[in-house]
């Protein structure tokens, strides 16, 4: 029945966002598809850093990599952004092995800072790419992504500008996404996977004894992250449609939003992320004027709450009212709850 | 020629390497904690110089030596009011923790400083040069390495021959034990982490003799300090000067090939190492 409901409340959701470019102005589509996509990013990191236990620093790296290659298979090859993202999210995935393949030699803390240098590797790398304008950047051909799939039949039905029709596409884009990766999260955190991968971060030693392999289970996690976050480094820069080295390697827009977002809502929880995005928007809405003051706040709550509130605010609440709504493991079965019973009685 | 004279450029840029790592090194030695605001750090004690010298009028070096006292007591309070409530099993808190402060140090940088670069003025000496047989070494780069390895000296100094320091290898050890024999390893952490600062503060003296600096540089020099750490192996204070000379000759090499490249040759020098010796070139802790 709370599972109906659930469903319910969340197709209503979807729903009323899916209609935002429809009936809200163009700008609030902007708005929101920079929400959707730090969402993705956000439920990524927390797969990572809440259950898998890889609190990365790098993912700019899976951002920027996907990016790029959108626009080389744009610029180079003409191809159709969307399935250059597509190639982009691919071959993020595909790095990720090497990458996880040193990184995965540090543990704990200095896994952080090791994911941090393979990130500004990247960055310096791509930015030695004369080809896609080297360090100073490049543009998407207007034409590229005006004919981009799906922006024509949009401009038709809802007889918009280009421009419009590219941001609702690629809104919508970020919206399926978003619903996807958290559907997927929600499957794969409730599947055998998952959980022995709970099991892990609460206790290695007894997860190990009942056949949890970690490293592969952790290694799984860093390459499927690594593909979404890769197909969101490329959607958003479609939207953006100017890239540089700095701004798709960017440490701050792309990881330190993004931690501070999930430590914000709740890390290692499901909701955290939607909670702290929410949040987040709030506050870039209310503080956007003064510009760095916004970012320290965001650093000071972000502190305060490992200091004082460490579960975050989602967190929080499912403590404080002792249930909760969504959760990761599975009721006990049955029958064994009724041969409890019997055994009191 | 050419190779010899960037190879001691190398070296000695390895000295300043391994000045912003030491204080790193040590703090991670003695409580597992990475604190990812070190490099943001660093800068604070750039500034912090640059004010004291221009607003009494004195020369840096001096201003560096009223700045390390200060920046000793706010390593200690960092220490006492923050870092050691989120000390603990899990690496998650100070982690974040520190990567917090290292956003709020940039931006109130940022908003009292702005985004113009400095110096800090160190006079004539800047543009002294030595002779040292077929190269020239500059007077400062060779102060700069000259200083890492009186740091180094110290600290070991400090560690194997001090109450202090046979404290600090009783914490790192076993933290029980420790507070059995009378040792408060709160305390015995703040004084780590004060201490870090000073080093923190004398890498920052030459960092901004050497080249400007502005509120965002912090995290790069984190990301040096840390491969050198790592190279060099944990816990071997000699090990992290050596990190640092590897990375510096990296660089110095990859800066002579394509001046593009500088830093991306120290990186790959990084990964390079950390292929072939997964647990540096001189590892003695086992973590």
């Amino acid at each position: 029945m709370k599972a109906v409901l659930t469903l319910g409340v969340g197709l209503a959701v979807v729903l009323a966002l899916a209609l935002v470019p429809v009936i809200g102005p163009r700008i609030l589509v902007q708005d929101l598809f920079k929400v959707l996509c730090l969402l993705v990013l956000a439920l990524n990191w927390n797969l990572l850093a809440g259950f898998a236990g890889l609190v990365s620093v790098g993912q700019q790296a899976f951002v920027g990599i996907g990016a790029y290659v959108m626009f080389a298979t744009t610029i180079l090859w003409g191809w159709d952004p969307l399935a250059g993202m597509l190639i982009g999210g691919m071959l993020a995935m595909a790095l990720s092995i090497p990458i996880a393949f040193f990184a995965f030699r540090l543990n704990g803390a200095y896994f952080a800072i090791g994911t941090w240098a393979v990130a500004d590797i990247a960055r310096l790398s791509f930015g030695q790419w004369r080809a896609l304008g080297g360090g100073t950047g490049t543009a998407l051909p207007r034409d590229a992504t005006r004919e981009m799939f799906g922006v024509g039949l949009v401009r038709d039905l809802l007889g918009v500008s280009p421009a419009a029709a590219i941001d609702a596409v690629t809104y919508w884009l970020a919206l399926g996404l978003a619903t996807v990766m958290l559907v997927a999260c929600w499957l794969f955190l409730r599947s055998r996977m998952g959980l022995g991968l709970q099991a892990v971060r609460d206790n290695p030693v007894a997860a190990q004894s009942v056949g949890v392999d970690p490293t592969r289970l952790k290694a799984l996690v860093f390459l499927l992250t690594a593909f979404v976050t890769g197909l969101c480094g490329a959607l958003l820069f479609i939207q953006i449609g100017r890239i540089t080295p700095d701004a798709a390697f960017s440490v701050i827009d792309w990881t330190a939003f993004v931690i501070f977002i999930v430590v914000i809502g709740g890390i290692g929880t499901l909701p955290g992320p939607i909670v702290g995005v929410l949040v987040f928007y709030g506050l870039q809405r209310l503080l956007s004027d003064y510009g760095t003051v916004y970012l320290i706040a965001l650093g000071l709550i972000g502190i305060a709450i490992m200091l004082f509130a460490r579960r975050g605010l989602w967190g929080g609440l499912i403590h404080c009212i002792g249930f909760d709504p969504f959760p990761l493991g599975h009721a006990a079965p049955r029958l064994a709850r009724q041969s409890i019973k019997e055994d009191a009685a | 020629m050419m190779l010899l004279d960037t190879l001691v450029q190398g070296v000695m840029l390895g000295g300043l390497y391994a000045l912003f790592a030491a204080g790193l090194s040590l703090v991670f030695g003695i409580m597992r904690l990475v604190n990812l605001a070190h490099g943001d750090l660093i800068v604070v004690g750039a500034y912090l110089i640059l004010g004291i010298g221009t607003s009494i009028g004195i020369n840096a070096f001096l201003a560096a030596a009223i700045a390390l006292p200060i920046m000793f007591a706010f390593g200690w309070l960092l220490q006492t009011a923050l870092l050691n409530r989120v000390l603990g099993d899990d690496i998650l808190p100070p982690l974040l923790v520190t990567f917090g402060l290292s956003v709020v140090i940039q931006n109130v940088l940022l908003q009292t400083y702005s985004a113009d670069s400095r110096k800090l003025p160190v006079g004539p000496i800047e543009s002294a040069s030595l002779p040292l047989g077929p190269v020239t070494v500059g007077v400062m780069p060779l102060i700069t390495f000259g200083s890492a390895i009186v740091v180094i000296l110290a600290l070991n100094w400090l560690f194997y021959h001090t109450a202090l320091g046979r404290a600090f290898r009783a914490t790192s050890d076993d933290p029980v034990t420790a507070q059995l024999m009378g040792i408060r390893p709160r305390r015995v952490f703040a004084i780590a982490t004060g201490i870090a600062l000073v080093v923190a503060t004398i890498a920052a003296l030459y960092l901004g003799a050497r080249a400007n600096f502005d509120p965002s540089i912090g995290p790069a020099r984190l990301l040096y300090a840390f491969e050198a750490v790592i190279i060099g192996g944990l816990g071997s204070l000699w090990g992290t000067l050596a990190g640092g000379m590897v990375i510096g000759v990296a660089q110095a090499v990859g800066a002579s090939v394509n001046p593009e490249w500088q830093i991306l040759a120290g990186h790959i020098a990084f990964v390079a190492v950390l292929l072939v010796r997964p647990r540096g070139l001189f590892p003695r802790a086992n973590d």
